[in-house]
Parts: C-alpha cells; sequence; structure tokens
C-alpha cells in the first residue's frame, strides 16, 4: 500500500492558521499589547478580562486561535528555510523541529486553557 | 506500470542501488548553484521572503498570547507588571515590527484569496473582486468583533 502523505494535514493547519491569523491577529494584537497598556481605551480591569476569557467558548475560540497559529508558523518558516536558505538537505530535522516546537507548545496551551483561570 | 507522480518517488526508492552518491532533494550536480542570499537581489524576491517570514510574527503573537493567559492566572500583581513591561520601549519597538509583519500577513494572505478561491454560481464563476470584497468584509467584522468583546461596554 502507498505510504499515506503527512503533507496534506500540515498544509490544511497552515491554511487555517494563516486565515485565522489574518483576520483576528492584528485587532488581538493591537488591543492587547499597544490600546490597552498604553491606555488608548477604556480598559477592562483585570478582574474584567479574566471573566471575559473564562468561558468555554472563548477558550475554545483562543486555543484554536494560538493552536493553528503555531502550526501557521511551523509549516511556513521551515519551507522559508527550505528555499529561502537553501536548506532542503536537512528536511527531516527541521520539519521535527518546527512542527515538534509547535507540538509541544499545543500540549502546553491546552493545559493552560485547561487550568485557566 | 509506473503512474506519473511515481517518477518523483522512483529516484528515492532506487537511488541508493543506483548511484550511492545519490541524496534525496539534493541534486547539487545537475542545478546551476545560486547564492544563499538569492532573494536580496531582486524586490520581488525580497518582498516573498518578506511575506514568508511574517509567520515568525504569528508564531510570536501566539506564544505571547499564551504568556498573557498565563499571567493573569498568576494573579492581579503578576498582570499589572506585564502591563508595565508591555509598555517599555524595547518591547513597544518589537511589537510594532511584529504588528506590521502582522498587517502584511493579513493583505498578502487575504489579496490571495480570488485565486485560491474559485467559486461558481450555476455556470458562472464568481468575480474575483466580489471574494475579495467579501474577505476584507470578514476582516473587518473580525476586528469589530474582537474590539467589541474586549473593550466594549
Amino acid at each position: 500500500m502507498a505510504k499515506v502523505s503527512r503533507e496534506p494535514f500540515f498544509w490544511a493547519m497552515f491554511s487555517a492558521g494563516g486565515m485565522l491569523a489574518a483576520l483576528v491577529l492584528p485587532a488581538v494584537v493591537l488591543l492587547l499589547w499597544f490600546a490597552i497598556p498604553l491606555g488608548w481605551v477604556e480598559a477592562p480591569s483585570y478582574v474584567e478580562l479574566v471573566t471575559k476569557i473564562d468561558r468555554p467558548p472563548v477558550k475554545l475560540a483562543l486555543f484554536a486561535l494560538v493552536v493553528l497559529s503555531l502550526f501557521h508558523w511551523a509549516h511556513r518558516f521551515r519551507f522559508t528555510l527550505y528555499d529561502g536558505l537553501q536548506l532542503s538537505h536537512l528536511y527531516g530535522l527541521i520539519a521535527t523541529v518546527s512542527y515538534g516546537s509547535a507540538t509541544v507548545l499545543t500540549l502546553l496551551a491546552a493545559r493552560l486553557f485547561w487550568s485557566f483561570p | 506500470m509506473t503512474r506519473p507522480e511515481d517518477l518523483n518517488r522512483l529516484p528515492r526508492a532506487v537511488g541508493a542501488a543506483v548511484n550511492p552518491s545519490y541524496k534525496p532533494y539534493h541534486p547539487k550536480w545537475h542545478r546551476k548553484r545560486y547564492p544563499v542570499f538569492w532573494w536580496l537581489g531582486k524586490f520581488a524576491y525580497g518582498k516573498f521572503i518578506t511575506r514568508e517570514l511574517t509567520s515568525l510574527a504569528v508564531g510570536y503573537a501566539a506564544v505571547l498570547l499564551m504568556l498573557e493567559i498565563w499571567v493573569l492566572s498568576r494573579g492581579q500583581e503578576a498582570y499589572t507588571r506585564f502591563q508595565e513591561l508591555l509598555v517599555s520601549p524595547p518591547v513597544l519597538i518589537v511589537h510594532g515590527l511584529v504588528l506590521l509583519f502582522l498587517l502584511f500577513h493579513s493583505v498578502t494572505w487575504l489579496n490571495l484569496a480570488p485565486k485560491a478561491l474559485a467559486l461558481r454560481l450555476g455556470r458562472k464563476r464568481i468575480p474575483d473582486a466580489a471574494v475579495l470584497v467579501g474577505h476584507y468584509a470578514a476582516w473587518l467584522f473580525a476586528t469589530a468583533l474582537v474590539v467589541w468583546y474586549l473593550v466594549g461596554r
């Protein structure tokens, strides 16, 4: 039997992550790391922010955003190293390190959101 | 029978037996050599590599989001210190670059949507402009949703 390629799975993760990141990350970054700490907007208090995040659908959405963004990075950066720096002979090593770190961070994120707050 | 798609795999499978110096993905001796920084010579190539490198900003944002969630779970005091860290000039400069990269990612990603998505309505193909406008509308809607949820009253 022909060996089934893992490439379509990682490409789908890359694609979903790319779309989600394109649609929501600029807003998230602009609010959480500029507007709120710099006082450009009337920021939610610590308790309000924790309450906003501590809802199952919100936690699930944030978890999906984090995980898909991580796999988007892993896939795209992997090919940037292959093509940009001509490292395709390190195929196995680069794939293992990029998808491996995305997987480890995914497990960490799962624990983080599961036990939040 | 050998199918066309097998031809790509064939050398790899028999390579070592036929040619002892064969290495997959590295047929150096058949190719013209390019400098490592080939993408610095031409604007379009540089733009391509920059677009690919936006993935670093996406990964960074994901990790920092995890960090902020962790900080929030550590209590009020940890959150206040994290907010102070966020407004220090070096951090703001890095985050400014991250934001620029993320915007570049959004624009390049959404601009490719009409090429990736060939939608048909009956026999007619939906025009590229409509697909493009739809995606930008989705970006606007998602942004409004995030703003409303995080800082809306």
